[in-house]
């Protein structure tokens, strides 16, 4: 069976997002919307899961917050315990004071970087990616849908036109 | 239309008839078009200020530190005066990204951008100082924590100095994730619309690939929100980390435990007075009155009058502990800043960052845009002095009388200062002409719910 798709281009975010609630209670399968600006409800419109990146920031913030730990402890009690200021090199818990804004720029640190990255990781965002949104005008004004096709064609094309698409197009998906 | 609801007493934050294809168009023009001689006539001089500066640098680096006006009383000056002014400069952009994305301020978004760059770029500057200062900097490797070739000798996390090493780097690095992941829709804006195939190569290396897909926008949102989260405490820090190089000192006027409240507040002071300063100039420069309106002016003012009296009050109250302590040593050293030899400082202080924000309690004040740009370079003069007053003038007093001296800046010093100024300008000119200078796409999100003809067309037929 080929993967046909038709995209239907909207030009306006209400109108898109009834038009995506009546292809889903049509029982359409939506393969992906492109949209210029965060609109808000969409992914939950969609039935997208939610994005659990928060919770990675957080494992990341705590490798962070450990690292930097054994790192001072390492460096400033166990291999060169130095007397500085009379500050107590000989324990951990004693010095952990002076260590306490290196161990907070290192939690900010590993969660905000480790998780930018994962976020570009799992987007496929990077220098020299090709953008694949298919029609130029979905990062200036206008939305685009695309649902495949399964059955009739014609019937899916008149069904989209009916929610309020300007252009409808269709296409074989690669 | 009832999803974008917004009371009708809240005034419209895009003005005029907008559609999202003129959002599209306006914040494209500066980019698309031809800079004008004004630009031009401002990034010569800046350009040239930047090399007398960078010439200053490297005479410093070539001869050493004594090129400075430093003597052996007063042993830090200019240096860190202006590395901390550059870095409270710094803080306003985070804060308008940050801490207003947390309280769902919508006007952020259309000075986010330039607050952020501006952000990234006064941070650099103050980057250089300590370079700089260390006299050797192809040594600067030596503040990192890796073992060196005297053995396993470590750096000394006792030491606030270190601490700064690590906020800063953080600081810098994570504001410029922060600005770059939300440059990536608007660079995909300018990507798409390049007809010339030399950008629509730059743009597109610069957007990463982004294709807006539903899912990449609940991510986006989701990474936002963290950012803001983490970095708000983080910009905080900083500035106390900074004002630690100095409080967890034994020096009367620096030894003091109101310092990092002080300093944060003076930073964010400082900061949205440059805010102003730059987003005035280029409101009219770049066509933006739309977006960039009086409304956010107004708003810019009211801040600076906050933490303009908070700063105040830090003034206040450092007399009165100096006083109330009872220790002769810090009561001298208040006493000597506000009548000694550098009381003209002290007072240009005073009056720059006390008295002249409390004219924005007058609307007609803060509605007026050129007394705005007049006061946002007024705090900006006055924070400078608050820095210097800090620093020099309890350093100049030493405990021994016979090492008592005064300061005074070589050509050297100045030429640092001015390269710094003209470097910063040298790099938010040159943002100006190739950057999205607004979150366009941010601005989309908000046209049905605060753009003044949606609200027209909402009010006009209220139930």
């Amino acid at each position: 069976m080929s993967s046909k798709v038709v995209q239907a281009l909207y030009n306006d975010d209400d109108v898109l997002m009834h038009a995506v609630k009546e292809v889903r209670a049509a029982d359409h399968h939506i393969e992906e919307v492109f949209t210029p600006f965060p609109v808000h409800g969409l992914d939950k419109a969609m039935g997208l899961p939610h994005t659990r990146i928060a919770i990675a920031a957080f494992c990341y913030g705590l490798v962070g917050l450990a690292f930097a730990t054994w790192m001072m402890n390492y460096m400033m009690i166990q291999n060169w315990p130095q007397d500085i200021g009379g500050k107590p090199s000989m324990s951990f818990w004693y010095n952990m004071p002076s260590f306490v804004p290196i161990m907070f720029e290192l939690t900010v640190f590993c969660a905000a970087h480790l998780m930018v990255i994962t976020f570009y990781m799992r987007s496929k965002l990077w220098p020299f990616k090709e953008a694949e949104n298919p029609d130029p005008r979905t990062t200036d004004d206008m939305f685009l849908m695309e649902v495949s096709v399964k059955g009739n064609e014609d019937e899916l094309t008149a069904f989209l036109q009916n929610t309020g698409a300007v252009e409808i197009k269709v296409t074989e998906k690669h | 239309m009832a999803s974008h609801y917004e009371a009708p007493i809240r005034e419209p934050l895009i003005i005029g008839d907008k559609s999202y294809h003129d959002i599209t168009k306006d914040v494209a023009a500066p980019v698309e078009g031809k800079a004008n001689k004004q630009w031009w006539i401002v990034f010569i001089i800046s350009m040239a200020a930047f090399l007398w500066g960078a010439g200053c640098m490297l005479y410093t680096i070539g001869t050493g530190i004594g090129t400075w006006g430093l003597n052996k009383t007063v042993g830090w000056a200019w240096d860190i005066t202006n590395f901390v002014w550059w870095v409270g400069i710094g803080h306003a952009g985070t804060l308008i990204s940050a801490v207003l994305l947390l309280f769902r301020q919508k006007w952020r978004m259309a000075i986010n951008r330039s607050a952020e760059a501006m952000t990234i770029f006064a941070v650099v500057q103050a980057g250089l100082f300590p370079i700089i200062h260390m006299g050797r900097p192809w040594m600067g490797y030596w503040v990192l924590p890796i073992p060196n070739q005297f053995g396993s000798l470590w750096t000394n996390f006792n030491s606030p100095l270190l601490w700064d090493v690590f906020a800063i780097s953080t600081y810098l690095s994570v504001s410029l994730v922060f600005w770059w992941t939300g440059l990536l829709p608007d660079f995909a804006m300018l990507r798409d619309r390049a007809v010339r195939p030399f950008q629509k190569k730059i743009y597109g290396l610069l957007s990463f690939g982004w294709s807006g897909r539903a899912k990449d926008w609940q991510r986006f949102e989701e990474v936002s929100l963290v950012l803001a989260g983490l970095a708000t405490p983080l910009v905080l820090s900083v500035h106390t980390i900074v004002s630690m190089d100095f409080a967890t000192s034994v020096i009367p006027g620096w030894h003091t435990t109101i310092f990092p409240p002080y300093f944060v507040a003076g930073a964010v002071f400082s900061g949205f007075a440059m805010v102003q300063t730059l987003l005035i100039i280029m409101r009219k420069v770049c066509n933006l009155e739309a977006y960039i309106t009086l409304q956010h002016i107004e708003l810019m003012n009211i801040i600076i009058m906050v933490t303009g009296s908070i700063v105040g009050c830090a003034y206040i109250t450092e007399l009165f502990v100096a006083w109330y302590s009872g220790v002769e040593y810090e009561q001298y050293a208040f006493l000597n800043r506000a009548t000694g030899p550098y009381a003209w400082a002290y007072w240009m202080m005073m009056t720059c960052n006390v008295f002249s924000p409390q004219f924005m309690w007058s609307k007609k004040l803060r509605t007026s845009i050129i007394f705005s740009f007049g006061i946002s370079i007024v705090v900006n003069v006055g924070m400078w002095f608050e820095r210097f007053v800090i620093i020099v003038t309890s350093l100049h007093r030493d405990y021994l009388p016979s090492s008592w001296t005064m300061f005074s800046p070589s050509f050297v010093d100045i030429g640092i200062y001015v390269g710094t100024i003209g470097f910063f300008f040298v790099l938010f000119l040159l943002y100006a002409r190739t950057f999205p200078v607004i979150a366009q796409a941010e601005v989309k999100s908000i046209l049905k719910s605060s753009g003044e003809n949606y609200k027209k067309l909402r009010d006009g037929n209220h139930e």
